[in-house]
């Protein structure tokens, strides 16, 4: 894990960032979270060198982009799994056993909410709510939902990957 | 497409639209929504496929809808003219529905829908009991138009309602009407949206702007989503008629980045409608102007709050700010600002077209119109509905919905999500409008409805919801930071079976320092579905403090999984499953499971052929109470 961000870290290519600014206006602080959240398209997530560059971009303190940036859930700081499991976490799905799948997941991926397996092909996030109640209980890997879950069949779907 | 410079233009087109529409046209309308997840996207692939294959693309079409509300059976389609319903049907059915149905018109028994409960089959939309008793204003064209084409809004009165405020109305009477209507907030709060939009426009400034809030974070709630999705336009027109109302001429929709469908189809929308001239400069040659921005939120509860959603606009964390100043007269970038939800927008066009006497004639006495629900849970039908206010629970839950699968005992409804509360079964004949709900100890709220079934632990519940607004706290204010995380402490405590009697009235003096003193909303509503569920299940939390018993087998304490000896067979399913290996026994013999290792995670349950692993609180009871006595 820590050699992998390290890794990350130093391959980070941040002329990247100088095609992104061009459709965004310099000085204008109300774009600080649509550029965070282009930054994180960009690279997969946001990093200390990435946060100075667009705090220098909209002449701001780095204080306040670490500060909103750590302010809402989209964000993250390290860098995630190729495929980024999603298990949800509403009303719905809770009624419904979600505990138990995030928690069978924990154990089949050997990493808890919010980690990345050592060899970065998972990440493992939990999410509010999927707004399909419907599929309940709901996880998504990558961009496919997988619905009506049980611990078993979502063995299975890991499998796939 | 030339721009259109007036409301003739509009209506040329309108006409020229309608014409061109051949109402006895066979078409298919296919979700391509929510059912994506059920493969909508590979049977809507194949059935282009098929009719390309047989040469039929001119005479029978495919559209691509929005959500129709039915997601329980999904994915759903319905074959038009006729009005024939199929649902939960596979890539294999294809050239089927083709042959018999799309071109003989012929039924197959197969895909249509049954009732779970009487057997009896339903083939048409139009009787299926799941839509018999809904009234659609909110979700008029969702799952009617394909919401990536302007036009089809337009064939559909599509943009008249502003053409006729803009051209035969004053601001002013528009407010009137909407004030008239009875339309309260749809997000949660139920405000009198006219009065809102009438102390904007009372406010002073020559800059005003208008914000949509789609920022719908309650768990449990989908029904912004779906409008985003399946008729953008409705949006767009509401945020239209509202700017001109109060004045205003750049507005902002703040939409969650979790919904990537909605976003995607809203910004399409916006750009289709600047196309045309319906946004924009000089709209239709009225004098009016809008420019609308799509901005993503990056997931926080809290900026479903008004003043926190325009801290984030405006670039800052999402935190609240002291009301008053109001957003009306001191909002974004401390101009007047009138901030409407998703809902409230989508009412407005229907309004102004069909008048407020008509919308008002929907609903009760103090709550007009219809609302909208994101119906889930312990249910068969899950989906969306939308409902005239003053409809009973029980009307909703076991007519619309279905009732309860598996011929489980129904125990509550959770309406209202993080803010709501618990409504138990003497409720159900409740008439749902804003204030029976609150005097019943819920609210309204953004439209989220869970159904909750004899398996569900009302002590976890509120636990979860304390959860899950102790983590969205934006820690601000101290009453919602502290005190959030003081009452879920307490709530863990007693589903892990360490509960004190003297808890009920430490949480009943921290939820009303917590409601009386947070800064906003998310605080001031907190403490709700803890105190709904002490109100009306006060037996589920003291069997869980005194006899350490989760009667409904969630709070895994408080409850043992065994084998039933007489049941088991020794399929040895169970032993081969368990995570813990904590399972023993020889093959054909009955197995047993070792409490002290078993971690209850209910693979053994799930995975019996022969329902012989049973979840109990007997033996923990009897344990705790031959403890209890020998002291």
């Amino acid at each position: 894990m820590e050699t992998a961000e390290k890794l990350n870290e130093t391959q980070l290519d941040l002329t990247k960032l100088d095609k992104m600014f061009e459709d965004f206006e310099e000085g204008n602080e109300s774009l600080l979270i649509p550029l965070l959240q282009a930054a994180q398209e960009l690279y997969g997530y946001l990093s200390v060198p990435v946060l100075e560059r667009i705090a220098k971009y909209l002449h701001i303190p780095l204080s306040r982009v670490y500060g909103v940036a750590t302010f809402f859930a989209q964000f993250r700081f390290k860098p995630t799994g190729r495929n980024i499991v999603r298990i949800c976490r509403g009303t719905a799905c809770h009624v419904r056993g979600s505990k138990n799948i995030q928690e069978a997941l924990e154990r089949a991926l050997k990493i808890k909410a919010g980690d990345v397996t050592p060899d970065l092909k998972f990440g493992l996030e939990t999410v509010a709510c999927l707004g399909t109640c419907f599929l309940a209980p709901v996880m998504m890997i990558n961009e496919s939902y997988y619905g009506k879950l049980t611990t078993k069949k979502m063995q299975d779907i890991l499998k796939q990957y | 497409m030339e721009k259109l410079k007036k409301p003739d233009d509009l209506e040329a087109l309108r006409k020229s639209l309608i014409e061109a529409y051949d109402l006895n046209k066979t078409r298919v309308r296919i979700c391509m929504t929510g059912c994506r997840a059920y493969g909508a996207i590979e049977i809507r692939d194949a059935l282009k496929a098929e009719l390309e294959k047989l040469g039929l693309t001119d005479k029978i079409e495919v559209v691509e809808t929005g959500c129709h509300g039915f997601c329980a059976v999904a994915p759903v389609m319905v074959v038009e003219p006729q009005g024939i319903f199929y649902h939960s049907m596979k890539v294999e059915d294809v050239p089927e529905i083709v042959s018999e149905t799309l071109v003989k018109g012929n039924i197959i028994d197969r895909l249509v829908y049954e009732s779970p409960i009487t057997g009896e089959k339903f083939p048409y939309e139009k009787d299926v009991p799941f839509y018999k008793d809904q009234v659609k204003v909110v979700f008029r064209n969702c799952g009617k138009i394909n919401p990536r084409d302007i036009m089809e809004y337009i064939a559909r009165d599509g943009y008249s309602a502003m053409a006729k405020s803009y051209f035969s109305m004053k601001p002013e009477e528009v407010i009137e009407t909407v004030k008239a209507s009875g339309l309260r907030g749809r997000g949660g709060a139920g405000f009198p949206a006219g009065m809102k939009w009438g102390f904007a426009r009372a406010a002073k400034g020559d800059k005003k702007y208008i914000i949509c809030n789609a920022d719908e974070g309650d768990p449990g709630a989908f029904m912004d989503r779906a409008v985003l999705e399946g008729d953008p336009h409705t949006v767009l027109e509401g945020m239209l008629i509202a700017a001109y109302a109060i004045g205003a001429d750049e507005a902002y929709i703040y939409v969650r980045a979790e919904y990537p469908i909605a976003v995607e189809h809203v910004k399409l929308a916006v750009k289709q409608a600047e196309e045309l001239g319906l946004l924009g400069d000089n709209i239709l040659g009225s004098g009016v102007s809008l420019q609308i921005h799509v901005k993503e939120g990056a997931g926080a509860f809290v900026c479903g709050e008004e003043t926190a959603l325009m801290a984030s606009i405006e670039g800052r964390r999402g935190m609240p700010n002291m009301r008053p100043p109001f957003p009306a007269n001191s909002g974004l970038w401390k101009k007047p600002t009138n901030i409407n939800n998703v809902e409230t927008f989508a009412n407005v066009a229907p309004i102004i077209l069909k008048g407020a006497e008509w919308y008002a004639s929907m609903g009760t006495e103090r709550s007009k119109g219809t609302k909208a629900f994101a119906l889930a849970g312990k249910v068969n039908h899950t989906g969306l509905i939308e409902v005239p206010m003053g409809i009973t629970l029980r009307k909703i839950v076991f007519d619309i919905g279905g009732g309860i699968p598996d011929g489980k005992e129904f125990k509550a409804v959770q309406i209202g999500g993080p803010s709501g509360g618990c409504l138990p079964s003497q409720h159900l004949d409740v008439p749902i409008d804003y204030d029976s709900l609150v005097a019943a100890g819920a609210i309204v709220g953004s439209g989220g409805m869970i159904v909750m079934d004899e398996e569900t632990c009302m002590v976890d519940t509120a636990r979860y919801f304390m959860n899950f607004v102790q983590s969205e706290s934006c820690g601000k204010c101290v009453p919602c930071r502290v005190g959030t995380r003081r009452m879920l402490e307490i709530l863990t405590r007693i589903t892990e079976g360490k509960g004190k009697e003297s808890d009920f009235d430490v949480l009943a003096e921290i939820a009303a320092s917590v409601k009386v003193s947070s800064l906003c909303a998310l605080g001031q509503t907190a403490p709700n579905p803890v105190l709904s569920t002490i109100r009306y299940f006060r037996d589920e939390y003291e069997s869980h403090i005194t006899d350490s018993c989760c009667t409904a087998h969630v709070c895994t304490e408080l409850f043992e999984f065994r084998i039933d000896a007489e049941k088991c067979t020794g399929c040895g399913l169970c032993k081969k499953n368990c995570p813990q290996e904590c399972i023993s026994g020889d093959r054909r013999k009955p197995h047993e499971i070792d409490p002290e290792l078993c971690i209850k995670c209910g693979v053994c349950f799930e995975v019996c052929p022969f329902d012989a692993v049973l979840k109990t609180h007997e033996h923990l009871y009897k344990k705790r109470l031959s403890a209890v006595e020998a002291l």
